[in-house]
């Protein structure tokens, strides 16, 4: 009966009907705004479970497919379905907006109806992306979410937001619209708007050439890769705390499912011959951001730049297969390689979510985020600094923790394709440990720094919940991966079978 | 002598209309001013009138009557049910605002009228002359309407620039039609279409007379290099008249195009899809990047409209049957969302404050949330993000024109199409993100307006989730 459902259009449409009804609700009633946002939230969460309760892992094929023509006269259709990339990322949005809402609760007081309704819309959106298989079905949700990103930046954020507000719209919509001509030469050339149509759809490599590096330029500033990510580090420190968490979780994530469903697929031939480039790009963001983040005085900027060196794992982990499979003809050894990519996407946006929260839960009482207002928070917040170091330890990549599993599986790989990758993308388990610990270091042992800190209260239930759901999460995927390898298998496999065949004429 | 009447059927709206805006200027002669509204709501009960007569008669196949001169078709009348639309829309938006500025006179709605009645012309019009007829009706109702506050200085000045530099462009056009009627002897735009399929482009009198109709068209039409009296006129115009230049007419500009580039010089399509590039990039690149400078919003709101009939011609140059139906779905779009922002202006003025600024939008999410939401709906659409209905305007007209080849130009679309962007989100910005001054008045607006012009964003927002059904319509009223 279940699977009678269109469960995707339910998650997608929930929140975002959900947010509707919480914004007729109003900021005059701001108490039942509230609790409608969180039934919102929950419910649009448990919808989602049974996508990973009844999901077949033995098949690479999408499941839970709705199909309605939507615009005929371009043959457009409203076309969702999930494989084992997006499914994952679908539910770790879910859940994110989940504490989002939890976060912002007695945090936010301006037009709070009007905050939780941005977020709720803003799932529906994300999960959108996640569950299109239509590529101007994809495009719509990609880009109707910069609006309520957009305001969420600029009405709840600091005092740079609008700046950081407008340059990352202007960034992300300028990386997409090339992709949008892409698609649209892509249709040209198939008479159809599937994203698997035209992952069979044969290209020259010149076509192939220009269309990767119009997927390039619109997924590497949403991921965001050396050189276009100067939008993430002012967009993070000027955004409210939730803004960052869904910004470091979900959003960044999109850019990396990105190059799963579309640059890999439609141009594998290109992806191969310019694999150096992506390879390049992501270790300057591992080794070059790394040290950046490590001079940071300012929390959040420091956590959005390892954000950065996080993500360049990622697109490591997704372009190192084209070296292994040259060098070694093995697929499995490939596999490791997109699978760490994929589990180093859900783990970081369990670890950035929660770090962004702790610097929120800071925020709230000192209002700054200064690292030099800081100084020995362990003796006034015992419970806090307990999850800040187990937080901090899992963005360092301690084993254990669910940092370790991706960050371990793409350097395993890379030894493969490359002894001096590799070596370069270790360099991650010192610059990372360093300037996290760093970071720990100075925030929270040491003497009390001033104070501010000495009066500080230490956290209550409703940030105890928040911060031990993800603790959980963090610590569930570091030492039992499996659940979320399992459902990956098949799609990883898929793909690479895919995108080692060329599609050349 | 044998005189043979016309079949009057496929002109009854055009009589409509053309007899009650006499009529209504009689009855308004004998109305005390406190009565005005009799003559406000005789001018919406014409354009009603209209709607439905245009809805009965629809033409499922073209016919044409007055000897060739004038024809009626599905496009034509899908157009003039918009023009229809948006001018009643802006009668009713700026009811209250004519009121506080003693400008609530009978001579603003028969101009109106009048005008309305030109535009239908332009849209019907199947002869050079018939063209220019409507075209001149039109243009001399809004020369007047520009300026009915008579004493002011900046309506006056706009009104003379207009008057001058629309005559010149009057000139041109006439020039290149007589130009054509000397190559091809005839005024029928089929007879015309006949024989430039017989001569070719040979014929260099053609060929000036066709950049004459060029230069005459992208004048009326507001395209870059011919653009500079539209932030002017714009800018003086009191805010009801912009609303009424900056909706409506464009529609009948658009028609106009195609009865004469398309339906009358098809066959030259090579020599004017090359202009029309021109026009286009100049148009994007010019009205994007001047308007970011602005900060009159009506004057922001001129060079976006310059920078939208650049996607415009877009569909139009791409010469195929789904370019000139993405070019009818741009100029349909645009104009709802140019009724929702000048009538969002209009909204914000109250008496002895004219919204002029975009300054003046600060904190709107504060003084009336719903409101807030709108004009970020209309910003949004008209910035071309999606889901709304802006975007598959733009998206069409891109589609129409990688459909050809020119990828190229669909990059320069794009791209000025993000440095515009810039623009739309700073409204947004001082509408949410801007705190509005201490002791801002409440805004007023009767219920009629406010149902509306919330109809008007969200229709905005309904074409962005279904866009199907316009396309649709679009698409069969070109082939047809």
């Amino acid at each position: 009966m279940l699977s009678e459902l269109p469960l995707l259009s339910l998650v997608i449409w929930f929140p975002i009907l959900g947010g509707i009804a919480v914004l007729f609700v109003g900021d005059e009633n701001p108490a039942r705004a509230k609790a409608l946002a969180l039934t919102v939230a929950i419910l649009s969460f448990l919808i989602g479970i049974p996508l990973f309760s009844s999901f077949d892992a033995t098949t690479a094929s999408m499941q839970f497919q709705e199909f309605v023509p939507w615009i005929p006269m371009f043959s457009v259709n409203y076309h969702l379905g999930v494989d084992g990339f997006s499914m994952p990322l679908i539910l770790l949005t879910a859940f994110m907006t989940v504490l989002v809402v939890i976060a912002g609760w007695e945090v936010v007081q301006y037009r709070i109806a009007q905050y939780m309704a941005a977020f709720l819309i803003m799932e529906g959106l994300m999960i959108g992306v996640f569950a299109a298989l239509d590529a101007i079905l994809f495009y719509v949700f990609f880009e109707a979410m910069l609006i309520p990103m957009f305001l969420i930046i600029g009405i709840w954020g600091g005092p740079r937001r609008v700046y950081a507000t407008i340059k990352f719209f202007l960034y992300t919509f300028l990386g997409s619209v090339f992709m949008l001509i892409a698609l649209i030469y892509l249709y040209n050339q198939s008479s159809s708007f599937e994203i698997l149509d035209f992952h069979k759809l044969p290209l020259s490599l010149t076509e192939q050439v220009l269309i990767f590096f119009a997927f390039l330029l619109g997924f590497s500033v949403k991921v965001p890769m050396w050189p276009v990510h100067t939008w993430l580090p002012d967009a993070h420190v000027e955004a409210p705390t939730g803004g960052s968490v869904i910004l470091a979780a979900i959003t960044l994530k999109i850019g990396g499912y990105g190059f799963l469903r579309f640059a890999l697929p439609i141009t594998p031939d290109a992806a191969g011959t310019l694999d150096w480039l992506v390879i390049t790009l992501s270790l300057i963001a591992v080794v070059y951001i790394g040290l950046v983040a490590l001079i940071q005085q300012d929390m959040k900027k420091l956590i959005a730049y390892s954000s950065i060196a996080h993500m360049g794992f990622v697109t490591l982990g997704f372009f190192i297969v084209f070296s292994i499979y040259r060098d070694t003809g093995s697929l499995s050894g490939a596999a490791m390689g997109v699978e760490g990519g994929m589990v180093q996407m859900v783990s970081h946006g369990f670890i950035s979510g929660a770090l962004f929260l702790c610097v929120g839960v800071l925020y709230d009482r000192v209002h700054s985020r200064q690292i030099r207002d800081y100084g020995g928070v362990v003796n006034t917040m015992p419970i806090f600094a307990a999850f800040m170091v187990l937080f901090g330890m899992a963005n360092a990549g301690l084993p254990g923790t669910s940092g370790f599993v991706g960050e371990f599986m793409v350097i395993l790989s890379s030894f493969k394709a490359s002894f001096w990758i590799a070596f370069l993308a270790c360099t991650t388990l010192i610059l990372g440990a360093a300037y996290t610990l760093w970071l720990v270091k100075r925030v929270i042992f040491g003497e009390i720094g001033n104070s501010h800190v000495a009066e500080l209260q230490d956290i209550n239930t409703r940030e105890i919940i928040m911060l031990s759901l993800l603790a959980a999460a963090v610590l569930l995927l570091g030492v039992w991966p499996d659940p979320l390898t399992s459902v990956m298998h098949t799609s990883v496999d898929n793909l690479l079978q895919h995108v080692t065949v060329s599609k050349l004429l | 002598m044998n005189f043979v009447a016309p079949d009057f059927m496929p002109v009854l709206p055009e009589l409509f209309v053309l007899t009650l805006a006499c009529l209504i200027l009689v009855i308004d002669a004998f109305l005390e001013q406190r009565q005005r509204h009799i003559t406000y709501g005789l001018a919406q009960l014409t354009l009603l009138g209209a709607v439905l007569l245009t809805l009965v008669t629809y033409a499922h196949a073209p016919v044409t009557t007055m000897f060739g001169h004038y024809i009626k078709d599905a496009m034509g009348d899908l157009l003039k049910l918009f023009i229809y639309l948006a001018t009643a829309a802006g009668f009713l938006y700026s009811r209250d605002y004519l009121r506080q500025r003693d400008l609530f006179k009978g001579e603003y709605y028969v101009l109106g009228l009048f005008g309305v009645l030109g535009m239908m012309i332009m849209v019907s019009a199947h002869s050079l002359l018939t063209v220019y007829l409507g075209l001149e009706l039109l243009s001399l109702s809004l020369y007047a309407l520009v300026v009915t506050d008579r004493d002011s200085p900046v309506a006056s000045e706009a009104a003379m620039k207009y008057f001058v530099l629309g005559s010149l462009a009057s000139g041109m056009l006439l020039y290149g039609i007589s130009m054509i009627y000397g190559a091809t002897g005839s005024i029928d735009l089929q007879v015309v279409a006949d024989v430039v399929a017989g001569q070719g482009m040979e014929n260099l009198v053609l060929v000036f007379g066709l950049v004459f109709l060029v230069v005459g068209l992208a004048f009326k039409l507001g395209a870059v290099p011919f653009h500079m009296w539209v932030p002017d006129v714009y800018q003086g115009a009191p805010t009801s008249v912009t609303l009424y230049i900056g909706s409506a007419p464009k529609l009948a500009a658009f028609a106009l195009i195609m009865r004469v580039l398309v339906d009358g010089l098809g066959t030259l399509q090579g020599d004017w899809q090359e202009m029309l590039i021109i026009l286009a990039v100049l148009s994007m690149a010019v009205g994007n990047l001047v308007a970011i400078v602005q900060s009159n919003i009506k004057r922001m709101l001129a060079y976006s409209t310059i920078s939208h009939v650049g996607f415009l011609l877009l569909g139009i140059l791409a010469g195929t049957a789904e370019g000139y139906a993405a070019s009818m779905f741009y100029a349909i779009v645009y104009v709802l969302m140019a009724v929702g922002a000048f009538g969002m202006v209009i909204l914000l003025s109250r008496t002895g404050f004219e919204a002029e600024n975009i300054d003046d939008f600060k904190g709107l999410n504060d003084r009336n949330p719903w409101l807030a939401f709108l004009m970020m709906m209309i910003m949004m659409s008209m910035a071309g993000v999606p889901f709304l209905a802006g975007f598959y305007a733009k998206w069409v007209v891109l589609q129409a024109v990688v459909d050809i080849g020119l990828v190229w130009l669909a990059l320069v679309g794009v791209v000025f199409s993000v440095i515009g962007a810039f623009y739309y989100l700073r409204v947004v910005k001082c509408i949410y993100f801007d705190k509005s001054e201490a002791g801002e008045p409440e805004i007023e607006m009767s219920r009629d307006t406010e149902i509306v012009i919330s109809a008007n964003g969200l229709l905005l927002v309904l074409l962005g989730l279904y866009p199907t059904a316009l396309m649709t319509w679009c698409a069969a009223a070109v082939l047809n």
